[in-house]
């Protein structure tokens, strides 16, 4: 396999990295960088970081993760956010540790319910923010993970990182895993030809992997993924999920234009591209704008609405009476 | 009324659905079998997830009907908790 980290990439613009992945040869990581500058979306460092823990276990060779000396300027956020002891790599950077951490959420794995919930504790310190912008970052962070710790199936849990990026205002939160991919998931309760078919029933409020009753089980309530697209789209944010050969973005509403929030994701303003590398597992990266966030309460009302309607819509459907003749 | 003190199991940011199942079956459930009523308090609790209220609840309104809620009352809720607690309630019926 081989990475290229770019000058920049980011939600927005993600498409030309990921289909720049090469998943050939999965014994072997080789990864390579921009000479000059390196910016990029956490979810990309939870990528790299998800791909050489897969590789570190698959491969028979002694050193299988390969990366090209970085010389970037920004080259020190790499270490400081922990992605070359990850790879289990010596990146020859010294990190003085009297300097700023800056404000972000270092790259943890997580694979059991008891670590996430210790991680949630211990992460929100780390962002210095508001504690009005810290529940939705909370909330997004532990129905993700929780999904990939009951869907995924994923030996290595989740990879998870953020960051705050004070110019824009905005929190960017990456969560990867390498597990069974939504597909697979969601095929064990519904019908879905296509991965993109797959996306599509995840994000749709009521419907989970776990059943195919109506407002899930006593456990699942498949709202988790809904949730977190609503949240992403009332603030006007970007929202990308990636499961096998399909990429959904959530593309960010105009300023001043009244949102509505809708049951089907293909009815969002998103893009869609079916022709990815195939990723063995689920991708997710969101980005909360701290300027534009809405109070958390009257954010929830509006995705109460569209939820409970939604799925009594559904169940009116699926309704019979009896015939009689 | 048996009151239930959420804090102390689950913390003040109440993620965890595993223990949501746990107080459900192993706390709330007993109460109503005998024909009792709980109190369930979320004193010092800042916020809830959607997933903890539906592993917490779900199952008592799909086992017990609706009337559940004349039986399973909720005390110091912030709006966060009250609006999650909400959706989920709305959802079942």
């Amino acid at each position: 396999m081989k990475i290229h980290l770019p000058n920049s990439s980011f939600l927005g613009n993600i498409n030309s990295f990921l289909k720049s992945i090469d998943i050939s040869k999965e014994d072997v990581l080789e990864i390579t960088s921009n000479e000059k500058w390196i910016s990029v979306h956490p979810v990309i460092v939870c990528l790299v970081a998800s791909l050489g823990l897969e590789v570190r276990q698959r491969s028979k060779l002694s050193n299988p993760i390969i990366c090209q000396k970085f010389t970037a300027a920004s080259k020190h956020y790499f270490e400081r956010i922990g992605l070359f002891k990850f790879l289990g790599l010596d990146s020859e950077m010294r990190i003085n540790s009297h300097e700023s951490a800056g404000r972000f959420i270092p790259l943890t794995q997580i694979s059991e319910s008891m670590k996430l919930t210790k991680f949630i504790e211990d992460m929100v310190p780390l962002l210095h923010l508001d504690p009005k912008n810290v529940k939705p970052i909370k909330y997004i962070i532990s129905e993700l993970v929780r999904n990939v710790l009951e869907h995924s199936q994923s030996i290595n849990g989740a990879v998870v990182c953020a960051q705050y990026y004070s110019k824009s205002n905005t929190i960017r939160i990456g969560i990867v895993d390498s597990g069974v991919g939504i597909t697979k998931t969601i095929r064990k309760s519904h019908i879905a030809h296509t991965d993109l078919d797959a996306i599509q029933l995840a994000l749709t409020p009521g419907i989970t992997g776990t059943t195919s009753k109506e407002g899930g089980t006593e456990y699942n309530a498949g709202a988790g993924l809904f949730f977190i697209k609503s949240i992403a789209k009332i603030n006007r944010d970007f929202f990308i999920i990636y499961s096998g050969n399909t990429l959904y973005k959530l593309l960010r509403e105009k300023d001043g234009k009244i949102i509505h929030l809708f049951s089907n994701p293909l009815d969002d303003k998103h893009s869609k591209d079916i022709t990815m590398p195939i990723w063995n597992g689920t991708v997710v990266g969101v980005d909360i704008n701290l300027n534009e966030t809405e109070e958390f309460t009257s954010l929830l009302d509006q995705i109460r609405n569209i939820y409970t309607n939604s799925v009594r819509e559904r169940k009116k459907d699926k309704y019979k009476k009896p015939k009689f003749i | 009324m048996n009151i239930i003190k959420l804090h102390p199991i689950v913390g003040s940011f109440a993620e965890n659905k595993d223990k949501a199942r746990d107080i459900r079956l192993n706390t709330i459930l007993p109460i109503l079998e005998k024909g009792g009523s709980a109190v369930l308090d979320f004193e010092n609790i800042d916020s809830i997830t959607q997933s903890f209220a539906h592993a917490l609840l779900s199952d008592l309104i799909r086992n017990y009907g609706i009337d559940v809620l004349d039986r399973v009352i909720f005390s110091n809720c912030n709006e966060t908790t009250k609006r999650i607690i909400e959706t989920v309630v709305d959802y079942m019926q």
